[in-house]
């Protein structure tokens, strides 16, 4: 009974504001071009669906192809650092600047380097260097998180290496792993709206510039459609991953325990 | 099985934890190494180990460098791995076939007592059993030496007992040699031929007491004659 208000009362409350607003846009006659009613918005997301969809398409793959070179790139780079105390102390400041620089300002510059004509390997680029941060910092801390007695066992019984990181490390990473995994999720797909946003019109067909091209048109209920399937694609990123999460540390990470 | 002679190790932050020290554990033997907090017994067992090189003297071993068997004072497991699969890490490290190592991991987990909880994880054990299977690791490799330090300090007394008198069997059994860290003077009277009293800044040993027979309970006269004894010793080096 618990589990199923906690379900439904999100749902109730989202009906409830979505009622409220319907009615107060027909009550006070707000005009469709600066807020349009609910009902307005579904129409034109239905109207758009095919297009949307595609819109969509081509959002997702360029966030889920970041993320799977940010998820790559950041454990590498993380390995490396686990083994080389130097190539830490070298490397971490670059990736921290690369961390506190707005993407936005390097944007224009890869989009110049890469070619338009490549536009979606650019805003591949972009957007993994958004998500790429938080996989390392997240990968880093793990693999030095390793018990030091475990490790010294493994030494003991004349493990490698790559035993030891196999062995103790990259299983003690993996919770700091999965939560910068989750952060670097969203931030995949705000990077690669935001890139959209940079590379402008004509070339990109992304859901950003689904909401640039629709706000110039003043068809704001489109635009609204394509804000509510970028919040929702970002809300699945986040479910997804925090199943991922779920179904690999239910058995033995304290995070993943104390949800049962 | 194991000499220290004339060793010396200082740490990091420029502590002298040990000076001189030098003892010898033959083959077969089950020896403590009695002291305080901070006296170096746990460094002198890594140096055992070879987990650490000493600054100044040896570390020899009869015959080579024998299998050696570690029990931290945590149970040290991997969260994330069933009991079956902690207790069989050395045979892993050592590339042992799987179907080798399960059978060998899970005899282990059988002669601690823990036949039937293979696929339990460290979590769902209580800190006796989490103990039990880090000496079933300590075991897998079937050691001609195995080091404990302070394995049941952090246990309740009747868990501690009990565990005490399972090393006991095992040592009767295997013909291991034991070297066995402790801060208690009931477990060494009881459980040691010998013991060795240490003192620290820096460690060092100051008495090397061999224990008569007799000694079968903890309440047995001998075992609370050798209990004076040690303490004696202790007292009398601490005061010096």
């Amino acid at each position: 009974m618990k589990r199923l208000m906690d379900i439904l009362l999100p749902f109730a409350v989202a009906a409830l504001l979505l009622g409220i607003w319907e009615w107060a846009v027909a009550h006070w006659q707000v005009p469709p071009y600066v807020l349009p009613a609910p009902s307005a918005i579904a129409r034109a997301f239905a109207d758009n669906f095919s297009s949307l969809i595609d819109a969509l398409a081509s959002t997702l793959t360029v966030t889920l192809e970041a993320f799977a070179a940010a998820t790559i790139l950041g454990v590498v780079t993380a390995i490396g650092f686990s083994q080389s105390r130097v190539l830490e102390r070298t490397l971490y400041p670059y990736a921290v600047i690369l961390q506190v620089t707005p993407v936005v300002a390097i944007a224009p510059l890869i989009l110049i380097w890469v070619g338009f004509e490549r536009i979606n390997l650019a805003l591949v680029i972009i957007a993994t260097l958004v998500a790429f941060f938080p996989i390392l910092a997240g990968a880093t801390l793990g693999l030095k998180s390793a018990d030091f007695n475990l490790m010294d066992l493994t030494r003991l019984h004349g493990a490698s290496r790559a035993q030891s990181l196999w062995r103790i490390r990259l299983p003690t990473a993996l919770p700091y792993l999965l939560s910068g995994m989750k952060t670097a999720g969203g931030l995949a797909l705000i990077g690669a709206v935001v890139a959209e946003f940079v590379a402008g019109s004509g070339t990109a067909t992304g859901l950003a510039w689904r909401i640039v091209e629709s706000g110039n048109r003043l068809e704001i209920a489109t635009l609204f459609a394509a804000l509510a399937l970028l919040a929702f694609t970002g809300v699945m990123i986040f479910a997804a991953l925090s199943l991922l999460e779920w179904a690999l540390l239910r058995r033995w990470h304290e995070s993943a325990l104390s949800q049962s | 099985m194991i000499a220290l002679s004339g060793v010396a190790k200082r740490f990091a932050n420029g502590t002298q934890a040990l000076k001189n020290l030098s003892f010898d554990v033959a083959a077969g033997e089950f020896v403590s190494l009695l002291g305080p907090s901070g006296c170096g017994k746990s460094t002198a067992l890594r140096l055992a180990a070879g987990l650490l090189t000493p600054d100044a003297g040896k570390v020899l071993y009869a015959g080579g460098k024998p299998e050696i068997g570690f029990v931290f004072q945590e149970p040290t497991l991997m969260p994330w791995a069933d009991t079956l699969t902690n207790a069989r890490l050395p045979l892993d490290l050592k590339y042992i076939p799987r179907r080798e190592a399960n059978d060998r991991a899970a005899a282990a987990l059988a002669r601690v007592g823990l036949a039937g909880f293979e696929r339990a994880y460290p979590r769902e054990l209580s800190g006796g059993m989490k103990m039990r299977v880090s000496i079933a690791r300590a075991l897998v490799a079937r050691p001609q030496l195995l080091l404990l330090d302070e394995p049941f300090a952090a246990l309740d007394e009747i868990t501690r007992n009990a565990l005490g008198d399972d090393l006991l069997k095992l040592w009767c059994e295997d013909g291991l040699t034991i070297l066995f860290v402790t801060h208690s003077v009931g477990e060494s009277s009881y459980l040691s031929r010998r013991v060795l009293v240490m003192t620290p800044r820096p460690g060092h040993i100051v008495s090397d007491i061999a224990l008569p027979f007799g000694r079968d309970s903890r309440l047995a006269p001998a075992t609370i004659e050798a209990q004076r004894v040690i303490s004696d010793a202790l007292n009398t080096a601490m005061a010096a």
